[in-house]
């Protein structure tokens, strides 16, 4: 693979594990995959920043940045770890809308915008706020992958599906979009029917699906990636998993369940 | 893990006072955040080796190139030219103990940025550091990392050296420069506590006696305008047999081919310093018998010469072998590979003449001439520094008694641009090639002159004068180096005939080398005239006068 990935994790619906999934993936890919990777809260709420403890503040917010009068990467922070920095979030971004549209109303700002970080970085994550909205659009103009956490019901599929179409729209280059199961509830018969159908019949939806955990609630308590405090926990093994899976599909090899197989019998160790 | 903002080292004389500094120092910081140490098993002691060539090419470059040894094969770490210059690679077949050629570098960054540099040169490992690094997170009120407290013990591996003292590092978090200025305040604030002045391998090297750069083949001589000439003569001679005995264990372990060509310099500039000034050491000095007769100077003049003819066969072959990539790629008609016999042959040669060489080198011969030639410059040396320059009390040869290291110089350097002068106006074109052959060796004399008394000169005049010379001294090199080539190949090309190693197309592709060697000799002798002029025309006797103090 060549040149910078951009991963956004999105969904119109919200509390469907959207900024786990960015944190963790993130940390792996930073942390065990050795990727300089960069992880951009776009969610004017902050969750993901407050996990990595980052204050949600930008100087100038999200005017300075989408008018180009600050660069991107005067925002960057460092994370406790290696590899891994973090754009935060700040709450000017509720109006990020606007802040498109006034900057001339492109789809594609946020694809210029981090232009400039492909040198410095393997991996961008864009961790974005539940809307269909211009940032949205943004979002999935600018991502290579779109990786959508799904709760396992019927309603949550034809989600899937209009996001789908809707991409298949695009002119030019569209972005792969990946599916996987969150929060899924092993003892509820409805969740175990539609997630192991759903990854047999559909290819872009992944093998690999994330149970509903206390633990991974945790993650604002402990105020870490659920990799770092409980690395050899389920929750852990999942993430683990679903990001060998990204990874697999990423470099078009058929090893795909080895590749998930061998994260999963991984330390997590830092 | 950003970059490093500060460095500190705790100073005191012992480990005890070093402990209680670094305790000091967190305890300073832990005033100002929460003090954690780093996630993850902290590492074990780590050896780092630096290597580097025997002259240092890449400290004087502003490169180092760390060997880091690991389980399953270590690495090698470029650093120095800023951050873009930073490299590194696996390298799981190298060894911190020994000398590597550069053949042995892994291909990739490191190899691509420090080859040509290093050339012909190999990577000797210069010291050891067996070091741990403990690493503490100091963290804002919100439990973020902020900035980070690296301090690092070590001790230079092998031998019984003192441990060195501990060093301290604020490394900044992307986003929080102004937590790590003030952490940076804090630890600077701490008594004890000191700026680091230069880096690990400095410190290092020091506890072994070394330093960076320690090693040159230039003449450099600590000499001064007003120290008596004879003493001067010595050091000058006592510098070049340091450089010949420096280079010497290098050849005999045959570490790369640039120690045979540094060992050979100094061996003829003994000889030029012996004809250009070598009467200064007859001198008669208390106490007696201290100076040099006339025959002992002819006795150690010929026992140079004899190591000078000692050394040609395998230098001459060297140069073959290091240009013969180049020859190779020149080729017109012939292909590269109709050369390859010609390689084995030469490689074969130089192992032959190298045994004779490493005998020569080892017998008591030599090494009775080295330390005759020491003891006497040493008692020289120290007899002249004293001031007891006999002649100056008994009236005779008052004219050497009074010399100084300023006057000689400007007497034997100007006799030996009279004689470049006169030589080489005196060339047409239909001067004999030996008449341009000659004119070298004067050249020489005279390039040693300058650099022997380069710290007496006016730095920009010596470098304007040097400049000149050193262009009109190629072309003459270029003369009479394509000529003894060919000479050589012509040689080589009956003794492989002979012995039946030399294939129709072999010889025909040296054929085409000397060929070439033949044109590249005519350019020389057409440009000969400018270059001469260039040197010994009006500006440069001007320039001569004006270094000499004559203007």
């Amino acid at each position: 693979m060549t040149g910078v990935r951009i991963y956004a994790t999105y969904n119109i619906k919200g509390g469907v594990g959207k900024t786990t999934t960015a944190v963790n993936l993130a940390y792996l890919a930073a942390a065990e995959s050795g990727l300089r990777t960069v992880l951009w809260d776009l969610d004017p709420q902050g969750a993901a920043s407050f996990m990595f403890r980052v204050k949600p503040r930008v100087k100038g917010g999200g005017k300075a940045l989408i008018r180009g009068k600050r660069p991107l990467d005067d925002a960057i922070k460092g994370t406790d770890f290696d590899n891994l920095d973090l754009i935060p979030a700040d709450f000017t971004y509720r109006n990020m809308d606007l802040l498109l549209d006034g900057a001339g109303g492109s789809s594609r700002k946020l694809s210029k915008l981090l232009a400039p970080l492909a040198g410095e970085y393997d991996a961008v994550f864009l961790d974005c706020p539940p809307s269909i909205s211009l940032v949205s659009e943004n979002v999935l103009h600018a991502a290579d992958v779109i990786v959508v956490p799904l709760i396992p019901t019927t309603l949550s599929v034809r989600t899937l599906d209009q996001l789908t179409e809707f991409v298949a729209g695009f002119n030019g280059r569209r972005p792969e979009v990946l599916a996987f199961f969150s929060m899924v509830d092993r003892r509820k018969k409805l969740h175990k029917e539609i997630t192991e159908n759903l990854s047999l019949q559909r290819s872009d939806v992944a093998a690999t699906a994330v149970p509903y955990l206390s633990l991974v609630e945790n993650m604002s308590v402990e105020r870490a990636p659920v990799t770092v405090f409980a690395p050899r926990s389920s929750a852990a093994r999942a993430y683990r998993a679903l990001w060998a899976e990204i990874r697999s599909r990423d470099t078009g090899s058929a090893g795909s369940a080895g590749a998930a197989g061998a994260a999963g019998a991984g330390t997590g160790s830092m | 893990m950003t970059p490093d903002l500060a460095g500190f080292i705790a100073s005191g004389a012992d480990a005890q006072t070093w402990d209680e500094v670094v305790a000091e120092v967190l305890a300073a910081l832990g005033q100002a955040f929460a003090v954690v140490p780093e996630r993850g098993a902290p590492h074990g002691a780590r050896r780092r080796t630096w290597f580097d060539t025997f002259d240092w090419r890449l400290y004087r470059a502003g490169l180092t190139l760390e060997y880091v040894a690991a389980r399953g094969g270590g690495e090698l770490r470029l650093s120095g030219a800023g951050p873009a210059g930073e490299a590194v690679e696996p390298a799981p077949g190298w060894q911190a103990s020994r000398p590597h050629p550069l053949r042995d570098l892994p291909d990739g960054l490191v190899a691509a940025r420090i080859g040509n540099l290093v050339a012909p040169r190999a990577l000797l490992p210069a010291v050891t550091v067996s070091a741990s690094a403990a690493v503490r997170r100091l963290l804002n009120d919100d439990g973020k990392t902020v900035a980070r407290l690296l301090v690092e013990d070590s001790a230079v591996a092998g031998g019984d050296h003192q441990p060195l003292p501990p060093r301290l590092t604020i490394a900044e978090v992307r986003g929080y420069p102004g937590q790590a200025r003030r952490a940076v305040r804090i630890v600077a604030d701490v008594p004890g506590v000191r700026p680091v002045a230069g880096p690990l391998l400095a410190d290092a090297l020091a506890a072994v006696g070394r330093r960076p750069g320690d090693y040159s083949n230039k003449v450099a001589a600590a000499i001064r305008a007003g120290m008596p000439a004879t003493e001067a003569v010595a050091v000058i001679l006592l510098r070049l047999l340091d450089t010949i005995e420096a280079n010497l264990p290098g050849v005999l372990r045959d570490v790369d081919t640039e120690f045979l060509h540094d060992l050979r310099v100094s061996v003829r500039r003994t000889r030029a310093a012996l004809k250009l000034f070598g009467d200064a050491l007859t001198t008669p000095l208390a106490p007696r018998n201290c100076a040099l007769t006339g025959d002992d100077l002819a006795r150690f003049a010929a026992e140079f010469k004899w190591v000078g003819d000692l050394t040609t066969p395998v230098r001459d072959l060297d140069v073959h072998l290091l240009g013969f990539e180049e020859t190779a790629r020149a080729l017109q008609a012939a292909k590269p590979d109709d050369l390859e016999p010609f390689r084995a042959y030469l490689a074969q040669r130089r192992l032959r003449e190298f045994r004779a060489l490493n005998r020569g080198l080892r017998t008591p011969r030599f090494a009775s001439l080295t330390e005759d030639w020491r003891e006497r410059l040493t008692r020289i040396r120290d007899a002249a520094n004293g001031g007891t320059v006999a002649t100056a009390r008994s009236g005779q040869s008052r004219k050497a008694a009074g010399e100084t290291a300023g006057t000689l110089a400007a007497e034997r350097t100007r006799r030996a641009f009279a004689k470049v002068t006169k030589r080489g106006a005196a060339i047409t074109p239909a001067s004999p090639h030996d008449a341009l052959h000659d004119l070298r060796k004067r050249c020489k004399e005279l390039r040693y002159a300058l650099e022997f008394f380069a710290p007496l000169h006016d730095p920009a005049v010596y470098g304007a004068v040097l400049g000149d010379l050193k262009r009109l001294q190629d072309c003459l090199g270029e003369f009479q180096d394509t000529e003894v080539q060919i000479g050589e190949i012509r040689a080589l090309a009956t003794s492989m005939l002979d012995a039946n190693e030399a294939p129709a197309v072999t010889l025909l592709a040296m054929g085409e080398v000397t060929a070439a060697l033949a044109a590249r000799q005519r350019a020389a002798r057409a440009d000969f005239e400018r270059r001469f002029a260039a040197f010994a025309g009006p500006d440069g006797q001007r320039r001569m006068s004006l270094l000499l103090g004559e203007g």
